[in-house]
C-alpha cells in the first residue's frame, strides 16, 4: 500500500510515468522505500529545496500510522 | 496529454467518432483538421476528413482523480467534493470520519497534500489553476482558532508588558496572526527564526 502510494504520487508529477518504480525493503524494522524515476524527472520529485520530496514524505508518514517507521530514498 | 487521430466522411462525423473514442464531450476537446474532406465524384477522388483530437487540460478533474487515488492508497475513506466556480481557483473538500489523518499535526499533512495536488493538477495546463484543499472545514476552524489565540496573547503581552513568543507556524498562519493584530495599537507583531521554526512574536509597543 505504501509502495503504491509513492508510485501514484510520483507518476502524477513526472514526464515519464512509465519509468517510475519503487523498491520496498525492511531494514532493522524500518520500511525503506526507494523511488526510481527517469533521470530527467529527478528534479520533479525532489523540487526546489526538496519541497516536493518533503511533501511526499509527509503524506507517506501520515499513511504509515500503523505500520511503523518508514523512510523514503530517492535514487539518483 | 491524450491525442488521437480519426477519419470520417465529414468533419462532424470524424469529430463525433473521436468523442466516442475518448468518451468526452465537445467542450472537453480541441481539434485540428489534418485533411479537409473532399466529396469527389461517385466515391472516386473523394478524400475523408482527418482530424487530430486532443483532450483539453482539465486541472480540477486531474486534481480530483489524483486526490482520490492518493486517499485510496492511504487507506482512508473520504468523500471528495469539488467546487469549481472561480476562474483561477477551485476547492476540493474532503469529508468523512478519517479526516484527522489527512489534516495531520497543525495541518501539515493537508498542506503537503494540497501542494502535491496542485503540481499534479497543473502539470499539463498552461494556465495555472490554484486548487485549495480542505477537510471538514478545517481551514475556517483553524482561522478562528488563530484569531482567538492572537487576541488572547496580545492581551497577555499588554498585561505583563513583555513579549510573547508563539509556536512555529506556517507562513499563511503567521500572516493570519499579523493581520488580526494589525489594528491593535498597543502591540507590534513580527516573525522571527528560520523555517521550519519561524514563529510570530507579539510585543507591547513602547510608550
Amino acid at each position: 500500500m505504501l509502495k503504491e502510494l509513492v508510485l501514484t504520487i510520483a507518476r502524477a508529477l513526472v514526464d515519464y510515468p512509465d519509468d517510475v518504480d519503487v523498491k520496498e525493503e525492511e531494514i532493522d524494522g524500518i520500511i525503506v522505500l526507494t523511488l526510481y524515476v527517469h533521470e530527467e524527472d529527478i528534479g520533479k520529485v525532489i523540487g526546489k529545496k526538496g519541497r516536493v520530496a518533503s511533501a511526499i514524505r509527509n503524506v507517506l508518514t501520515a499513511a504509515s500510522r500503523n505500520q511503523g517507521k518508514v523512510r523514503l530514498n530517492i535514487a539518483d | 496529454m491524450k491525442t488521437i487521430s480519426v477519419t470520417g466522411k465529414t468533419v462532424e462525423e470524424a469529430l463525433n467518432q473521436g468523442l466516442t473514442e475518448l468518451q468526452a464531450t465537445r467542450e472537453q476537446v480541441d481539434y485540428v483538421e489534418i485533411q479537409t474532406p473532399k466529396k469527389g465524384f461517385l466515391n472516386f477522388f473523394s478524400k475523408p476528413a482527418i482530424l487530430e483530437i486532443t483532450m483539453k487540460p482539465d486541472p480540477v478533474g486531474e486534481a480530483e482523480r489524483f486526490l482520490a487515488d492518493v486517499l485510496r492508497c492511504m487507506d482512508v475513506n473520504l468523500d471528495i467534493h469539488a467546487f469549481d466556480t472561480e476562474e483561477k481557483k477551485a476547492r476540493l473538500e474532503m469529508n468523512g470520519e478519517d479526516v484527522g489523518m489527512v489534516i495531520g499535526k497543525r495541518g501539515q499533512t493537508l498542506e503537503s497534500l494540497q501542494y502535491l495536488t496542485n503540481l499534479a493538477a497543473n502539470r499539463h495546463s498552461d494556465q495555472y489553476r490554484r486548487i485549495e484543499l480542505d477537510a471538514e472545514n478545517y481551514r475556517e476552524r483553524r482561522a478562528k482558532t488563530l484569531e482567538q489565540l492572537a487576541y488572547r496573547l496580545a492581551e497577555k503581552a499588554k498585561r505583563t508588558n513583555r513579549r510573547v513568543v508563539l509556536e512555529p507556524m506556517q507562513a499563511n498562519e503567521r500572516k493570519k496572526i499579523h493581520q488580526t493584530l494589525q489594528t491593535d495599537t498597543a502591540v507590534d507583531t513580527l516573525s522571527d527564526g528560520k523555517e521550519p521554526r519561524r514563529h510570530v512574536v507579539i510585543k507591547p509597543k513602547e510608550t
